[in-house]
């Protein structure tokens, strides 16, 4: 039941984004000109700290632009509708899964344009494919349900950015670890900290999942 | 004077705590010297902290399942108690700091840990300004309440035991359990707990109190 409303949900996500082109064109035109930007004022970078860290601010502000939209672009009759139609956990499930697909699309990207003009030092590569995986999925849960929340008050764009920061750090920080033993290319994968980092992201979506029912009634 | 003991506890216990923490016998530990006694004073505040946005949450979860707006209000009224201990811990921290590690904030997990709590909390304050309808504003700040202390929990569970920490207990630096924190401290360290941890909850209901004042005048207005 749940599992074909998602699919549907899915679908018109996709649709609706390819209908108007712009805002997805947009988000991945904003990663190449924050890129080209950072290649102006950096050049090359060959420290691994400082590769790492603008990675992950370029990428933290990609996502957060692009996951904001989700909710806040909805309008109030469109959500009613969909409120009707299918069960609020259908909802959720649906933006993070469709959210998720959307930011592992802009990581490639990020990745791609970011190798090309400030240089790849990554030596462990599949381990930096996978923890950008991992936290691609992370950030979209987390940002999907700060969205909705976020488009509850006004001033949203604001709000989304304070709210979601700081509960983003446990993630991040993770990730900064995880992707740094990916650049050094440490011989034997850090188990500890992928089994945080699935932890989180499992917690991140149960929470999700309880709470948005008692978001989505106005 | 039935209900009101434990004011009388949080009183006797502070004072205490002052008293005997200033003037009590203290194991000499070099490079902490005297600043040991901060213990009493530092340290207590985490624990109420903790203790009163454990309150916090525990209303707004109250407030999800009842739709009682009087667990919004101690909600809220809990956060900002936390955040006024926060900052103290904060204060009593940084000097501690500057005279045992040599500056007033150090790089270290238990730091982040608390900055990240204040601005959580900070972020919860500016969500509530910005929603008008009371209903609304309670139901949406509870939902971020929780997603909020459960990812604070987890950070301050989880990433300092995968850490270094110039704190005791942690990367290879003892805890204060282990030598120095001898039985002449703890006749001390226990009732300082105990003590501020009651006298903020007695701040928490004087805020309640307070506010549903300040409630009661606007509506007759």
């Amino acid at each position: 039941m749940i599992g074909k409303q998602i699919k549907y949900l899915i679908a018109k996500e996709l649709r609706l984004e390819m209908r108007n082109k712009y805002a997805l064109g947009g988000i991945l035109l904003y990663v190449v000109s924050t890129v080209f930007v950072s290649y102006l004022s950096f050049k090359k970078i060959v420290t691994p700290a400082t590769w790492n860290a603008l990675f992950w601010i370029i990428f933290l502000f990609a996502s957060v632009n692009a996951i904001a939209k989700s909710f806040i672009s909805e309008t109030k009759g469109r959500l009613l509708y969909l409120y009707t139609l299918t069960s609020p956990q259908a909802v959720i499930l649906s933006k993070i899964i469709y959210n998720s697909l959307l930011l592992t699309v802009l990581a490639a990207l990020c990745l791609a344009v970011y190798s090309l003009f400030i240089g790849n030092i990554v030596q462990d590569m599949p381990l930096f494919m996978l923890t950008l995986l991992l936290g691609s999925f992370g950030f979209s849960s987390l940002l999907t349900m700060v969205s909705a929340i976020a488009s509850k008050a006004s001033n949203n764009f604001t709000l989304m950015a304070i709210l979601s920061f700081p509960i983003l750090i446990p993630l991040l920080i993770v990730l900064i670890k995880l992707s740094k033993n990916a650049i050094d290319g440490l011989e034997h994968w850090d188990m500890n900290f992928l089994m945080v980092l699935v932890f989180l992201n499992v917690i991140i979506i149960a929470l999700s999942y309880l709470l948005f029912r008692y978001l989505w009634r106005d | 004077m039935k209900k009101n003991w434990w004011k009388i506890i949080a009183v006797v216990f502070v004072l205490y705590t002052i008293i005997a923490g200033f003037l009590l016998k203290v194991p000499a530990q070099p490079i902490l010297h005297e600043s040991i006694r901060n213990l009493y004073f530092h340290v207590p505040m985490w624990f109420s902290m903790m203790t009163i946005l454990f309150v916090s949450l525990w209303n707004s979860i109250k407030y999800l399942s009842k739709s009682n707006i009087e667990s919004d209000l101690l909600a809220s009224q809990a956060a900002h108690t936390g955040m006024l201990v926060g900052a103290l811990g904060l204060i009593t921290g940084s000097i501690w700091a500057r005279y045992t590690w040599g500056a007033w904030w150090v790089a270290d997990t238990k730091l982040n840990g608390a900055a990240i709590t204040m601005l959580i909390y900070l972020a919860y304050f500016v969500l509530r300004g910005s929603i008008d309808e009371e209903q609304k504003r309670a139901r949406i700040s509870a939902v971020y309440n929780i997603f909020a202390y459960v990812m604070l929990v987890v950070f301050l569970m989880i990433i300092p035991r995968m850490n270094d920490s110039l704190h005791p207990g942690n990367g290879g630096n003892p805890g204060f359990n282990k030598y120095d924190l001898d039985s002449n401290m703890r006749m001390v360290f226990y009732p300082a707990v105990t003590g501020w941890i009651l006298f903020v909850v007695w701040i928490f209901t004087l805020r309640v109190r307070l506010e549903k004042v300040k409630r009661k005048i606007y509506l007759n207005d």
